[in-house]
């Protein structure tokens, strides 16, 4: 079969897996057997074909004429999609497997089948989304992509906070596929054909100039990826789906928002400079903002979920940067830009759905995700704890593992390009340089605060005391991609020179032109892959001489050094919201912190309480306000609604002579 | 054969990195009045920390044995990609710069996780305090290194340093004096040194650096007091190959000159010290956004002078 053949296949076998095990609702055991099979047939299926089309290197295409007015059904397969279809399906498939163990508790439940229905059908509709070659099919792929996680999103809808959550991501991502129908109906040269090719050749003959549709492309694509201001409802939405399904949305549904923004891109062709700059605007600020408000949470998922805005930032800062280089001809910014944040793409979907699946492993073991009320689970939790911190390792972007490759490709799109400059290289580039370092700094601060809570010190909480290590199906899961996290951080250089083929399909050229900067960036990475397993061997070598040493002198137990007090509680540990204040705090202003305290006034005082909570200063400082005066100004056209014939009749003849005079 | 003087340069660096700090330490003394510790001291030190037994908390677990052995490897691989003044480093490839970056970070991310594992509140305040003052300054280190890179068009550390000395100074020295100042900061900073980190201090609640460390006895704490000192040695070689203005033929003189200069730089560090009272922490930020903004005024001017 031909790769598109097997994508198609695997595809078909999602739905028929959902299918299945919605029809098998009653029989929960026999629902999830169904659902974990047919997964994993169909996510290997769907691998084989990508990643076979990124190596042919060449565009697969199938037309086949349907019903629907001005559109054939068109699907394409070249090496832009098969880069995106890999984390569709390695994440899918993988999350398959830890959400057949992590259901197990629920088969009994009628809604598991529903689960796995709405599961599956997101997964198809996600690869019908990187296929699609025509607008009709990429829309409607589209729309089946955004609706299916909200009955996700809905999993325990007894619980009002999910409802809100659902409610929140219906109107954000509706106000994004609105801009979308506007796009892809300005996009078609007559108004008539929506198929891709013909918008890629109508460049003389649009309605609206490119910049529009440019801009168009951002709303509609970053409310999917989670740009700010427009990420409101992730932090909603992630931690109310079941892990599983939090791991598939925030790794691989909103980077779909990724590939659309490229595909647009790559349709519209030569752009602008100041498309680049605002894509480094954009990148810089989401990247900052996602990770100050992740700092401020206690709730991982949510945590895990500013830092899906974060990661998006990363992405399309070298997005941005690749951009200004191809608007500049500075080959080595462009393909080192895209070659970045592509990258990036992909090890996000490998390390946040990791995260995630922790996440869930946590929740699974103590019922909260508190993180005051975690800690100490790395003695009860070995597997969970060191993917986690694997995972932890590279979001933040260490050596060696797969973050840091990424970063390091869009490090050097800004120092690339040296010469005498006008600042329409130096500012992006030195923007891009310097959120990296930010960026990375205060996620380390993070997540060194978030794995400190949940798995290091003492158990601050009864339930987490009482944690256990999660089932077998789980733990696999989690492992598999804590491995590829390594496995991409330390053979790197192997894999940079293939993103040449996504990013000529992104420039419309031959790989052939891209000029050498990838092999150069990959022999670079060679050498530190090199340095990376010296300290890795290093650090083994250090450790085996200090086994040597303690064999002669054998260590002691004891408690930890409290100053001489004996008496430690784990209440006297470090909390997480103290661990992150000295942050916190500078950046006030921006995070709107409310915080309440009970007690410590008077000489004899009351059991003292504190407590804080971090909103979104956005959804509710800024996005809240604006639709209630929204709300508020379209009440005032009530007053034409009066509810009497004649009024309306009225309003007909009026209409009619408006539009009379305007025929004339 | 030009690889011989990189290795001398290394294994000067793994010799007298405890020697520097000694320095240190007698400059403080001497402006104090005092006749300070021999030079020998800290060796003595670390070796009599080798042949103690360790003391593990019950709360710790691997991750407390790991740390100590991360920071170790991570700051000798690192030592081998900085150069020292005009001495080649011993493997220098495009973006060594960032890789260096990334594994003091990866040892520091390490520190801070061994200081919770412990449990203990100092701990915990320790860390939070690295976290943040980290925070602020890896895009300080980034974007020094970068702009030197713009300034040369070169994209290694040893690149950098051997390009830096063939353009004319009136033409680098508006970019190169606002980056050896950030770099100064975060000489002071990531070393924990005495307007940001008092290292002599006795009260934990005042610590950074030392807090953090509270539980680490024996050859653990060897393993950490070592690489501590490596990792200063590491930047004082940065600090001296943008500040040395000698270029010697001989690259046996070269790496002479280098550790003659970090012998100049930490002289230079004990006087500081000698000289200043501690920030308090809350002005510790403003120092260091001090620095990145002094970083990005030397970015933007590369535009300008090249």
């Amino acid at each position: 079969m031909s790769p598109l053949q097997l994508v198609l296949t695997a595809l078909a076998l999602y739905a028929a897996t959902g299918t299945l095990s919605w029809l098998l609702r009653r029989r929960g055991r026999l629902a999830q057997l169904a659902g974990g099979v047919g997964g994993v047939i169909a996510s290997s299926l769907g691998l084989w074909g990508a990643v076979g089309a990124l190596v042919a290197g060449r565009t697969f295409d199938l037309r086949v004429r349907w019903s629907m007015p001005g559109s054939t059904l068109h699907l394409g397969l070249d090496p832009l999609s098969a880069f995106f279809l890999l984390p569709v399906f390695f994440g899918a498939g993988v999350a398959t497997l830890y959400g057949v163990s992590y259901l197990a508790h629920d088969a009994g439940r009628r809604r598991i089948g529903r689960t796995w229905f709405f599961y599956f059908l997101l997964a198809a509709a996600m690869g019908a989304v990187t296929i699609a070659r025509d607008g009709l099919v990429f829309l409607l792929a589209w729309e089946v992509m955004a609706l299916s996680p909200l009955f996700l999103v809905m999993f325990e809808h007894e619980r009002p906070v999910n409802r809100r959550a659902a409610w929140v991501y219906l109107v954000a991502s509706h106000l994004g596929a609105a801009c979308l129908f506007v796009l892809f109906l300005a996009l078609s040269p007559d108004g008539q054909s929506l198929d891709f090719a013909a918008y890629a050749d109508s460049a003389g003959a649009r309605v609206a100039p490119a910049g529009l549709l440019f801009a168009l492309a951002v709303v509609g694509f970053g409310s999917k990826a989670g740009f700010v201001p427009m990420h409101v409802w992730l932090p909603e939405a992630h931690p109310a789906a079941p892990s599983h399904a939090s791991a598939l949305m925030s790794g691989v549904m909103i980077k779909m928002g990724i590939y659309g923004l490229l595909r647009v891109i790559a349709l519209l062709g030569a752009p602008a400079e100041w498309w680049g700059w605002t894509l480094v605007a954009i990148g810089a600020s989401s990247g900052i903002l996602g990770v100050v408000f992740a700092l401020a949470q206690h709730d991982l998922k949510r945590l895990l979920a500013y830092h899906s805005v974060e990661n998006i930032g990363i992405i399309t800062l070298g997005l941005g940067l690749g951009v200004v280089g191809w608007a500049r001809g500075e080959t080595t910014l462009m393909v080192l830009g895209f070659a970045g944040g592509l990258l990036h793409v992909l090890n996000h979907s490998l390390f946040k759905s990791l995260l995630f699946l922790g996440a869930g492993s946590v929740l699974h073991a103590t019922g909260t995700l508190d993180l005051e009320k975690l800690g100490g689970l790395s003695k009860r939790m070995r597997v969970t704890s060191t993917t986690f911190l694997v995972g932890a390792a590279a979001i933040v972007g260490l050596p060696p593992l797969n973050g840091f490759v990424s970063e390091y490709l869009i490090f050097m799109a800004g120092l690339a390009g040296v010469g005498a400059q006008p600042a329409g290289v130096l500012v992006p580039a030195m923007v891009g340089v310097a959120s990296i370092g930010l960026i990375g700094g205060l996620a380390a601060a993070c997540f060194v605060k978030a794995h400190g809570a949940v798995f290091l010190g003492t158990p601050r909480s009864e339930s987490a005391a009482k944690a256990h290590e999660s089932a077998l199906g789980m733990r696999v899961a989690m492992l598999i991609f804590a491995v590829a996290c390594a496995i991409v951080g330390l053979t790197g250089s192997l894999l940079v020179p293939f993103l040449a083929r996504p990013i000529a399909i992104i420039l419309g050229q031959e790989p052939g032109a891209l000029g050498d900067s990838l092999h150069t960036a990959a022999g670079s990475l060679g050498v530190a892959e090199v340095a990376f397993a010296a300290v890795i061997v290093f650090s083994f070598v250090l450790f085996a001489i200090r086994r040597a040493i303690a064999t002669s002198q054998p260590s002691v137990a004891a408690e930890t050094w409290g100053c001489g007090y004996p008496e430690t509680t784990a209440r006297v540990q470090y909390t997480a919201s103290s661990f992150a204040h000295p942050i916190t705090r500078e950046l006030a202003s921006v995070l709107r912190t409310k915080e309440s305290k009970v007690g410590c006034e008077a000489i004899f005082p009351e059991p003292a309480q504190f407590h804080s909570h971090t909103a979104d200063p956005i959804l509710d400082g800024m996005l809240a306000p604006l639709f209630a005066a929204i709300a508020r100004l379209a009440s005032r056209a009530r007053v034409l609604q009066q509810g009497t014939l004649h009024l309306y009749v009225l309003y007909i003849a009026l209409a009619l002579v408006v539009l009379l005079m305007g025929l004339r | 054969m030009t690889l011989l003087p990189s290795l001398l340069a290394l294994a000067l660096a793994l010799a007298l990195a405890l020697g520097s700090l000694g320095l240190v330490a007698r400059t403080k003394a001497r402006f104090a009045g005092r006749a300070g510790p021999p030079l020998s001291q800290r060796y003595r030190d670390i070796f009599k920390l080798l042949r103690k037994s360790s003391v593990y908390s019950t709360t710790t677990t691997a991750i407390f044995r790991a740390s100590p052995v991360v920071s170790l490897a991570t700051a000798l691989v690192a030592l081998c990609l900085v150069p020292l003044g005009q001495v080649d480093a011993v493997v220098h490839f495009h973006g060594d710069l960032f890789v260096v970056a990334g594994l003091l970070a990866l040892g520091r991310f390490m520190t801070m996780l061994a200081a919770l594992d412990t449990g203990s509140p100092f701990e915990g305040m320790g860390a939070s305090r690295e976290a943040h003052f980290g925070a602020l300054l890896e895009p300080v280190l980034l974007l020094a290194l970068a702009a030197l890179a713009r300034l040369t068009g070169a994209t290694s550390l040893t690149g950098i340093m051997h390009a830096l000395h063939r353009l004319d100074p009136s033409m680098t020295l508006p970019v190169i004096v606002p980056v050896v100042a950030a770099l100064a900061v975060v000489y002071l900073v990531e070393n924990a040194r005495m307007p940001v980190d008092d290292p002599t201090t006795h009260l934990e609640l005042t610590m950074i650096h030392e807090v953090m460390i509270l539980d680490h006895s024996g050859p653990d704490l060897a393993f950490i007091e070592y690489a501590a000192a490596l990792k200063q040695w590491l930047v004082a070689a940065l600090l001296v190959g943008l500040l040395l203005p000698i270029v010697s033929g001989s690259a046996w003189v070269s790496v002479a000159l280098g550790v003659a200069g970090v012998g100049v730089v930490s002289v230079a560090l004990g006087a500081i010290e000698s000289s200043m009272a501690r920030l308090r922490l809350l002005h510790v930020p403003g120092l260091i956004l001090g620095a990145g903004a002094a970083t990005a005024v030397a970015f933007l001017l590369t535009g300008l002078v090249r």
